[in-house]
């Protein structure tokens, strides 16, 4: 459908976007880990189910809305919109398509779904499914994992190939078809591993981080691997124009797991956060900053996290020996004002904001902690010990409302709270001058065997969109 | 009166194509934004402007060279025809052209503006006023005869050139003064919240336009 007026929900810039209306709904995935694990469950599939946040309506903090995938075990992860306020950009103005469709890929079934959230966005429906086999035939890769929504087509990216090992990469995905259109790079250079990937579009490049390949996670964190240095610990620096490698920079190999990029969102700046999940000497967590000084890339450490001493009957078989708990930095995200970063401490049960309004020396101004493997620290509304640990995070537009879920990837989830995670989604509300504070009454609680994952907000959130337009 | 209207109507179409974001005037306001400086949106006029004139040269090419080799009445069809279909096509089939890069120089940008005046039929669009002009230049050098067209056409080289240098300053400057006026306004006044208000789908229009455009080459 080709609308009159661009999509109200298209800002040319981040600071347009945070003036906008106050997200009514939010989509997340709620997956079932039996499934995932090959555990002999239900059968039962994962799920996009829809949230209620308008705080005028009855059902508010409520789920409202479920629908069921097809298959059972495509382990949904990350999604995306079809189109977003990169559809602005100049060069190739496309404005009058709607924010419509959620590309949600199972990160373990390779399976691409295709959610309509029209016309009613509390009832979504599936119109198209696309089969590994096609994602296999036409990129020659699989896993796909972080979707965003790209100036010309939406782009996707795989942990590797269907064997499970390595190159993993980007592929593009036609913005009305969905058609896997191919492998997005030219020239990959050195770049092996994958993860997550966005970019400066004022200044054509993009980022790629590393975790592992299928190989190496689908069966959970192997520690030898782990301490051999084996996963991810570099970005890759790409020509988004040319599609080609251009610098790699690497944290140093005891840094393991470099996840979650999120660049400043105003497209004249070239800096951005990463976050590192372990440093094999001390298990703690590190943010990092890459930013471009005289036409080079440079990256250095600008948060360090430490893990929190803990008895060894307290902690899982994995982290016994270590007699700490780890952090676990495992999502970070940033506001579209460039000012705050959230930061996600999995492991320790705490969410962390950091007033970055000078990226170099951020500074700590706010600290919930819920949840945790040894803090099991409880919510108001119910006072019970609550397990897992803030993970996806997802912020407001206007930088107000934090939300997020409480599990990382069934595998790992399976080696880190190996009592099974209980799914719930919480609600923090964020002093616009520095501050956190949970909000009393919004506490989500799933079924067991429904663990919640990526939450992503009516009309666009914080990591959804891309501008081309300086604030 | 009946003799300028082929002038009118070029420097009317040029301000139309100067008005279509996707043209280039967005492009420049988006430089400009980028580097904090109206120098970059000034900077950017030129190419893109050159881009789209290159397009355009090429659109009164290939009616000046099929004019030697078609016969006048045909060539009409044919872009008529042509008109419509593409009309019809941008109406069913909104693509848009791929583009990613804002990193550009001179070269670039005159590049992009080639590709997107001709991905979406700038130059296609003036093939009426370009066939009403050449009827006239070959009636005003005696040349009546329609059936008479391959002599003529290559007797005819120079009033043909003027002519067709004529369209194109005429054409490209309504579209420059008027994609300059758009950005700098744009730049420095209203900003680019305009662009969620009054950015109507100047697409569809374009494609009705070419469309009318088919027709009129039909009537005239």
């Amino acid at each position: 459908m080709a609308l009159w007026r661009p999509d109200p929900s298209f800002y040319p810039s981040p600071r347009m976007a945070m003036r906008g209306p106050r997200e009514k709904l939010a989509y997340v995935v709620v997956l079932n880990p039996d499934e995932a694990l090959h555990l002999n469950g239900d059968r039962r599939p994962d799920a996009v189910a829809v949230l209620d946040l308008d705080p005028d309506s009855g059902t508010y903090g409520q789920v409202v809305g479920r629908v069921e995938m097809p298959n059972a075990g495509d382990e949904l992860h990350h999604f995306g919109w079809n189109a977003c306020s990169s559809a602005l950009c100049p060069y190739a103005p496309h404005p009058h398509v709607e924010r419509r469709y959620l590309v949600v890929p199972g990160i373990r079934s390779s399976r691409i779904h295709i959610i309509d959230t029209r016309p009613e966005p509390r009832e979504p429906r599936i119109v198209k499914v696309i089969e590994p086999e096609e994602i296999h035939e036409r990129t020659g890769y699989s896993r796909p994992h972080t979707v965003h929504c790209g100036p010309e087509g939406v782009y996707v990216s795989t942990l590797g190939s269907p064997e499970g090992e390595g190159p993993g990469g980007v592929f593009i995905m036609d913005h009305e078809s969905f058609d896997p259109l191919g492998a997005w790079e030219v020239d990959r250079g050195p770049q092996y591993l994958a993860y997550d990937f966005w970019w400066h579009l004022g200044y054509d490049t993009m980022i790629t981080s590393e975790w592992g390949t299928p190989n190496m996670i689908e069966g959970g964190l192997v520690p030898e691997k782990l301490l051999g240095s084996e996963y991810g610990h570099q970005l890759h620096l790409w020509d988004l124009r040319r599609r080609r490698h251009l610098q790699a920079l690497d944290l140093g190999e005891e840094y393991q797991l470099v996840l979650e990029l999120r660049p400043a969102h105003d497209p004249s700046k070239t800096y951005g956060f990463v976050n590192a999940v372990v440093n094999l000497n001390d298990l703690s967590s590190s943010i990092w900053l890459w930013h471009r000084e005289n036409g080079r890339w440079g990256i250095r450490k600008v948060i360090d996290i430490p893990a929190e001493p803990a008895e060894p009957d307290q902690l899982p078989p994995a982290l016994k020996d270590f007699a700490a708990v780890p952090p676990l930095v495992s999502d970070i995200n940033l506001s579209l004002d460039d000012r705050f970063l959230y930061v996600s401490c999995w492991g320790t049960g705490e969410l962390r904001q950091y007033d970055v309004s000078d990226p170099f020396n951020p500074r700590l101004t706010g600290s919930v902690h819920l949840g945790g493997i040894v803090r099991e620290a409880a919510h108001p509304k119910t006072g019970q010990p609550l397990n897992g640990g803030p993970q996806m995070v997802e912020l407001s537009r206007d930088g107000r409302r934090v939300y997020f879920s409480n599990s990382l990837y069934a595998a790992w989830d399976a080696q880190f709270y190996p009592e099974g995670i209980r799914g719930w989604i919480v609600k923090l509300d964020a002093n616009p001058e520095g501050g956190l504070t949970i909000d009393p009454d919004f506490f989500i609680e799933f079924e067991e065997g429904e663990r919640p994952h990526q939450i992503r907000l009516e009309g666009g959130d914080s990591s959804s969109d891309s501008y081309c337009y300086a604030s | 009166m009946s003799e300028s209207w082929p002038w009118l109507t070029l420097a009317l179409l040029g301000a139309y194509h100067g008005l279509n974001p996707a043209m280039g005037w967005l492009f420049a306001v988006a430089l400009g934004l980028q580097e904090r400086r109206r120098g970059a949106v000034l900077q950017a006029l030129p190419p893109i402007a050159l881009g789209h004139a290159a397009a355009v040269f090429l659109a009164v090419l290939v009616i000046g060279v099929a004019q030697v080799v078609v016969p006048l009445d045909a060539l009409r069809y044919a872009c008529a025809g042509a008109l419509i279909l593409f009309g019809l096509y941008k109406l069913i089939r909104r693509r848009h052209p791929r583009w990613v890069g804002m990193q550009v120089g001179f070269r670039d940008l005159t590049a992009w503006s080639f590709l997107m005046a001709t991905a979406h039929g700038a130059g296609l669009m003036l093939v009426p006023v370009l066939l009403k002009l050449s009827e006239e230049t070959h009636d005003g050098s005696g040349h009546a005869n329609h059936a008479n067209h391959a002599s003529h056409a290559a007797g005819a080289g120079g009033p043909t050139l003027v002519t067709d240098l004529a369209v194109l300053g005429i054409h490209t400057l309504a579209m420059f003064a008027v994609m300059g006026l758009v950005a700098m306004v744009v730049y420095e006044k209203l900003g680019v919240t305009i662009l969620k208000r009054a950015w109507f789908n100047v697409d569809l229009l374009w494609a009705v336009t070419l469309v009318a455009a088919g027709v009129v080459t039909l009537v005239i």
